[in-house]
């Protein structure tokens, strides 16, 4: 059951992925977008982390995709023009991108046995075992993201604001 | 697991349809009421024509909607303009199904009175509801027609704006039952009756309020209906839809009202618990009283926010646009952060010194 799933939401994630990068029009690579970050969702589930794969479908597929799709609405983009790509993107592109998981698939295979195991059923279930996590386990990178965000939004609002 | 997988899906197969059946006459029904209860507002009578006081009017309005031609405007994006109205409805439907309406009963090991209990049910409510935009941003842009999407651009940055409120309103609940499960949020207000509900002995008032606006402006319903403000954008989204593609929109917002008034009963009003607690538990001792008497509850207490919602549409005049994203950003944002910290110090004060 779980591989099954696993398989069938991996062939959804990929080929969203693939679908977004070959459409032409930016509303419809925003939908396959949805796609992959929902399969993305399933697959958290499949590993156990119930509260990861709901934040995943209310922020980045609720929250972040609306306005995605918001501003193609907004701005009424129409389709892309299919260029002939850059050569350099033929040059390095490939080799980098078959060297990069050349490179991921050796290091799953010889040492795959080092990264520790995902263990099925000790689910973070109370919202209490969550805060001792999130804001006792893992304080300093959850306080640091925090300021990084604050920061983002002051220089978003910064850019914003007219001048006088 | 007791029963046999084969039982187990039939049992669950039936519940669903029962669900789904209960829920579209629901729907059906809240349309007669909202015009009736409308028409009472506005001093005239509402529907009164089929059947006894009108009662029979959402069939006659079912088979007007069946039988209506379905346009399909020329210059639509066909896949998305047909996609949207089931994105809207499905995601309408879905959430229900993680609403627990009534006692924690089990025959053969299945859970008679919710489709499936998740730890996480809140959030699951939370995560589909905010899919459930996509219908609406869809169909305006597809549709080609500037008064649609001026409608879903509307909507799309209400609902962003208000999910904000709405979800940090909920927090204050999570903290006192310490889960995201809807059962043990139901089951932390059992105790006492209504002086143990959230709504009263919790002190969530506040975010109960907060939760109620964010609530009405996520279902683009009156005084935040701007989506679809008639006098505006003619239909707003779904200006180019007839027929049962029409329809779906009509029923996925009536779903959603209910939903809400559902989450609502959960979060602040004890859910299918009585109100007097365990007072009158020694007169209906009976089995099936014990299983009937939670859904009356329930029922009654939805009820009470679809009556809420009429009063609220037939009463209150709609917002300008940047009233509401003001009320929305400046006021119910930092409102409900207040709340979480005022919860929060109540909560620590209250707790044994370790």
């Amino acid at each position: 059951m779980h591989l099954a799933l696993f398989i069938i939401f991996g062939v959804f994630c990929v080929a969203g992925a693939l679908n977004l990068l070959l459409q032409r029009h930016p509303i419809n690579s925003a939908l396959s977008l949805i796609v992959v970050m929902s399969s993305l969702a399933v697959l958290y589930l499949l590993l156990g982390a119930e509260f990861l794969a709901a934040a995943q479908v209310i922020v980045y597929s609720g929250a972040i995709m609306v306005l995605f799709t918001f501003v193609i609405m907004l701005l009424n983009a129409g389709k892309e023009e299919r260029t002939h790509g850059s050569r350099l993107a033929y040059i390095a592109g490939f080799p980098g991108a078959a060297a990069l998981l050349g490179i991921l698939t050796f290091v799953f295979l010889s040492r795959g046995g080092d990264f520790g195991q995902a263990r099925l059923g000790e689910y973070i279930v109370t919202t209490s075992d969550l805060s001792r996590v999130l804001f006792r386990d893992l304080l300093l990178p959850f306080e640091v993201t925090s300021v990084l965000i604050l920061i983002a939004i002051l220089g978003a609002v910064a850019l914003a604001r007219k001048e006088h | 697991m007791e029963t046999g997988l084969l039982a187990f899906l039939l049992i669950n197969l039936a519940k669903v349809i029962v669900v789904v059946v209960i829920m579209l006459m629901a729907v059906a029904y809240t349309v007669l009421l909202e015009r009736k209860l409308v028409g009472r507002i506005q001093n005239r009578w509402g529907p009164s024509r089929v059947g006894p006081f009108g009662l029979l009017q959402p069939l006659v309005d079912g088979a007007k909607l069946f039988l209506k031609e379905d346009l399909m405007p020329a210059a639509v994006e066909r896949p998305l303009y047909i996609l949207a109205p089931i994105i809207a409805l499905s995601c309408a439907l879905i959430s229900i199904a993680v609403v627990p309406f009534g006692a924690d009963i089990r025959w053969k090991g299945v859970d008679l009175f919710q489709i499936s209990d998740i730890n996480i049910g809140l959030l699951i409510i939370l995560g589909v509801t905010s899919i459930g935009v996509y219908g609406i941003a869809l169909s305006g842009w597809s549709s080609n027609n500037k008064y649609s999407l001026l409608g879903s651009l509307r909507a799309s940055a209400q609902v962003i704006s208000y999910e904000l409120a709405l979800g940090l309103s909920l927090i204050g609940v999570v903290m006192r039952a310490g889960s995201l499960r809807l059962r043990d949020i139901v089951g932390v207000q059992a105790t006492h009756g209504l002086l143990s509900w959230n709504f009263f002995g919790g002190f969530q008032f506040v975010a109960f309020f907060i939760y109620l606006m964010a609530a009405y402006a996520e279902t683009n319903r009156a005084p935040f209906d701007l989506p679809e403000a008639e006098s505006e954008l003619t239909a707003g989204y779904h200006t180019e839809y007839s027929s049962m593609k029409f329809a779906m929109f009509f029923m996925a917002e009536y779903a959603n009202m209910i939903t809400v008034g559902c989450v609502a009963t959960l979060l602040f009003f004890g859910g299918p618990t009585s109100p007097f607690g365990h007072l009158f538990d020694h007169v209906l001792t009976g089995t099936a009283a014990q299983a009937v008497l939670p859904i009356f509850w329930f029922v009654l207490k939805v009820f009470f926010f679809l009556f809420l919602y009429i009063w609220v549409r037939g009463t209150l005049p709609r917002f300008r646009y940047d009233q509401l994203m003001g009320f929305g950003w400046k006021f119910l944002v930092p409102v409900a952060i207040a709340n979480i910290v005022v919860t929060g110090l109540w909560m620590g004060l209250r707790l044994p010194v370790q």
